[in-house]
């Protein structure tokens, strides 16, 4: 009986030799390598972004989307690992992502004109391998279209990446991957803060002058002379197979996935800042000045 | 000292068949009568033959006519690209064992391989390398080798496959050869038949001094040659880095599919040559010759009908990433660039050209990223192109100006960086301490703040603003009114008087609330959006040169 299961094995894997690697071979799909994006409060919300996997996120115009996308390119090129940006309506702006530090070497941009396009190049950016971070931008293309997208091809790319060191990253408006995203993220922001300069001028000087406020309140418009310093944004996750048997997410390392976990944690979330960049470098060269 | 002499036996038809499939000479002439055909027609005329043509009855000089009537023979044209490929490809071989070598002609090469046993094996291990690589080249070749150059030379052209010439035995093998191994001229060829000398032995054993008196200075010459005695200095041609290939059709092409036949044979030729050199290509080049249509090739605006001059060249150039010489590799991109750029004529003739470089040698380390293989990674790229349209994939590099949003596509390379930390950000070192060893701190700008991006309208959005004591209060963005909550600005920037391309803009940083949101955000906690409304922050300005307003994109 041994020697026939034998036979039969090396039959099975002549037959599929050079087309499936190790078909028989048992693979824990539920062992899992992440890496960080690049925004501490998202890798201590969930362990990371998965390699080989989907993740998904999702969420409206302003919502901080980009600039968890920018942060995870910057992550990654960082590492000295090659990306590649889908870019379904030719958004990308390389200056924003060379200030968020993305390496623009190290990154190839694929300008699409509509979703289709889009598709077909991850399709095809999946099939090339060796990128590190794969990500498909559909943010500005209508939901209404990446509905239409069927879900055997979100199964088909989670299949594609599956085993391979790649994370694939889809972003959209709504959440289209379903069950085919290991992680599903949806952003939301708060309201910008705004640095007034009269406001800050008058805490400064200790006057009680705050004129220009009530000018903007009585005329229904905003204040003379003010900038946008940053905004808060929310990600809660709203899928996740990243999630240990204690709850707790453990960063960069190989780690087991419960699932039955993941309804206790469905409505973890998290916040961060976005930083406009005059404030933002500013804030970096300070830190860099005070450690040197 | 050793001399190698590789000969190509009926070399024009060997360098026609060559270019027609990829197997070796020798197979692909196996039973077959070919007889090439030159001349302006009418007037062909046979100017080689195989010795299976010449079996059947067809000779040289024997007219196309009287040719085409014997069963069995095939009948072609002959071909001076193929000739000259052929023959490139022969000193390829030669350079490939040597660099001492000697285009003695088209269809012979010597090479001096003394001291090559240490490095190559055996004289006879070196002669099998020539006929295999000659082999590999398509050519089917005779190889000798021997003490001096003439020896080596009559034996390659008299013996077929490999000959070893031992020292002293030079007389005793050429002996054996028929006198016209020599190539005598003429007149002495038919003196030397009348007189009964047939072999290179009968040759060798008449008097020297008699011989001088009736046949002359080419007379002793000829029987240097039959005693294997005579020696010349070798004339060492100066090695070239040409890599070339083409091919004449006989009928145009006009599709992809049968092109591509033509393009993997000659490619694969080319890569075969390189190999043997030890070289790759760094940068590919194809030109097609075009055959013009006939309404094309006439001016029929002026009153005399006279052919145009049209330029009747495809040309294109691949520059390569890195140095490679893949066949199927170099197919599929040229094929993507075909499809993508098609030559717009039937194709009379191919060349492939390629420029040599050394090929790229990498050492890969254990502990690195992932990193695309630099040859996939190129078909990748070809294919995206196919896909998106050229210009749209690369690398975007940010142009050093004050304009915004400019920026310029490069040619995708990505550095192989080693593992570690790229230095980002100035002065940023760490954040914060380490936790469990789980990720760098360092990797995070700031414990739970990043950078605010912006995402561009790619062409910028025309909107319309309402001001108010010269400040936007409401904006129409979208096809949705938005109240403008805050606003910044303005930020005048300017350039490029100089040119038409001028700009004067003022920019503004804004929030808009706009009414009556569409409901597809909802809040992730209920505090912070409770009225459902659609927020934003845009960046907008004002156009001085086109006195209009723009939305250039929002922060996300």
């Amino acid at each position: 009986m041994n020697a026939r299961s034998t036979a039969l094995r090396l039959q099975v894997e002549t037959a599929l030799a050079g087309r499936v690697v190790a078909p028989l071979e048992f693979r824990n799909r539920q062992v899992v390598e992440t890496v960080s994006c690049g925004i501490r409060a998202i890798d201590e919300l969930t362990g990371g972004l998965p390699r080989g996997c989907l993740t998904e996120i999702f969420g409206g115009a302003c919502s901080g989307r980009t600039s968890l996308l920018l942060a995870a390119l910057a992550a990654r090129t960082g590492e000295g690992e090659v990306c590649a940006l889908v870019d379904g309506k030719d958004s990308f702006d390389p200056a924003a992502g060379l200030a968020a530090g993305v390496s623009l070497r190290q990154l190839l941009w694929v300008r699409c004109k509509n979703i289709e396009q889009a598709l077909r190049a991850t399709d095809l950016l999946i099939q090339g391998g060796g990128f590190g971070l794969i990500a498909l931008d559909l943010s500005d293309v209508a939901p209404r279209l990446v509905r239409q997208v069927q879900l055997n091809v979100w199964f088909r790319f989670r299949r594609a990446v599956e085993g391979a060191a790649t994370i694939l990253f889809l972003m959209a408006q709504e959440s289209n991957a379903k069950a085919c995203a290991s992680l599903v993220l949806r952003m939301e922001d708060e309201a910008g803060t705004w640095w007034e300069t009269a406001r800050e001028m008058t805490r400064k000087t200790g006057a009680e002058n705050d004129a220009p406020k009530k000018d903007a309140e009585e005329n229904g418009s905003h204040a003379a002379g003010c900038l946008l310093e940053s905004a808060k944004t929310w990600a809660e996750v709203v899928r996740s197979r990243m999630q240990t048997e204690d709850g707790r997410t453990r960063g960069n390392r190989v780690m087991s996935i419960d699932v039955r976990e993941l309804d206790k944690k469905r409505m973890n979330a998290a916040s961060f800042a976005l930083k406009t960049q005059w404030n933002y470098l500013d804030e970096m060269e300070n830190v860099g000045v005070d450690e040197d | 000292m050793a001399f190698a002499a590789i000969y190509v036996p009926e070399f024009m038809v060997q360098a026609v068949v060559r270019a027609e499939t990829a197997s070796c000479a020798s197979a692909r002439l196996c039973g077959r009568a070919i007889a090439l055909i030159d001349g302006h027609p009418p007037l062909w005329s046979v100017v080689a033959a195989n010795a299976a043509a010449r079996e059947l009855g067809i000779f040289l000089g024997m007219t196309k006519a009287n040719a085409v009537q014997f069963a069995g023979a095939e009948i072609r044209a002959r071909s001076a690209a193929a000739e000259k490929a052929a023959h490139a490809a022969l000193r390829d071989v030669g350079w490939s064992v040597s660099p001492r070598l000697e285009d003695t002609a088209a269809d012979l090469m010597v090479l001096d391989v003394a001291g090559l046993s240490s490095l190559l094996g055996s004289e006879k291990q070196i002669a099998e390398l020539l006929a295999a690589r000659a082999a590999e080249c398509g050519l089917c070749v005779n190889v000798a080798i021997a003490e001096n150059i003439s020896a080596a030379e009559v034996a390659a052209r008299g013996f077929s496959g490999i000959t070893l010439l031992a020292a002293g035995q030079e007389a005793t093998r050429i002996g054996e050869l028929p006198v016209n191994v020599l190539s005598p001229p003429e007149e002495i060829a038919e003196t030397l038949e009348l007189w009964g000398i047939r072999t290179c032995a009968e040759l060798a054993r008449l008097p020297v001094l008699q011989l001088s008196e009736r046949l002359g200075q080419t007379g002793v010459r000829l029987q240097a040659l039959a005693r294997g005695t005579a020696s010349r200095a070798l004339v060492i041609a100066e090695a070239d880095l040409v890599f070339e290939e083409e091919m004449e059709l006989d009928d145009a092409v006009e599709e992809l599919e049968p092109l591509s036949f033509v393009l993997g044979r000659l490619l694969g030729q080319l890569c075969v040559r390189l190999t043997a050199r030890a070289m790759a290509a760094s940068v590919l080049r194809v030109r097609f010759d075009l055959q013009p249509a006939f309404e094309n090739a006439l001016d029929v605006r002026t009153e005399v009908v006279r052919s145009k001059s049209l330029p009747g060249i495809y040309e294109r150039t691949m520059q390569l990433p890195v140095p490679m010489r893949d066949a199927k590799l170099f197919l599929k991109l040229l094929r993507l660039r075909l499809q993508a750029n098609p030559p717009g004529a039937p194709i009379v003739k191919v060349l492939v050209a390629a420029e040599a470089s050394r090929p790229r040698i990498t050492q890969h380390g254990l502990f690195l990223p992932s990193f695309p293989d630099v040859e996939k990674l190129e078909l990748t790229l070809a294919r995206l192109e196919g896909v998106v349209g050229a210009g749209q994939v690369g690398s975007a590099e940010v142009v050093d100006t004050h304009r915004p949003g400019e920026f310029r596509m490069k040619r995708f390379f990505p550095p192989r960086e080693e593992t570690g930390r790229r230095s980002g950000k100035r002065g940023v070192k760490k954040n914060g301490p380490k936790e469990n060893g789980t990720d760098k701190p360092d990797k995070h700008f700031a414990a739970n703040a990043t950078a605010m991006s912006f995402r561009l309208f790619r062409p910028p959005l025309a909107v319309t603003v309402k001001l108010r004591e010269g400040k936007p209060t409401e904006i129409f963005l979208q096809g949705k009114r938005g109240e403008i909550k805050k606003a910044s600005g303005p930020w005048r920037t300017s350039g490029e008087w100089w040119r038409e391309e001028q700009w004067i803009e003022d920019e503004w940083d804004l929030e808009v609330r706009f009414a009556g949101g569409t409901g597809v955000r909802p809040p992730v906690r209920g505090q912070q959006n409770p009225s459902g409304d659609e927020r934003g922050r845009y960046r907008i300005y004002f156009d001085a040169v086109r006195q209009g307003w723009f939305a250039r994109g929002m922060y996300d």
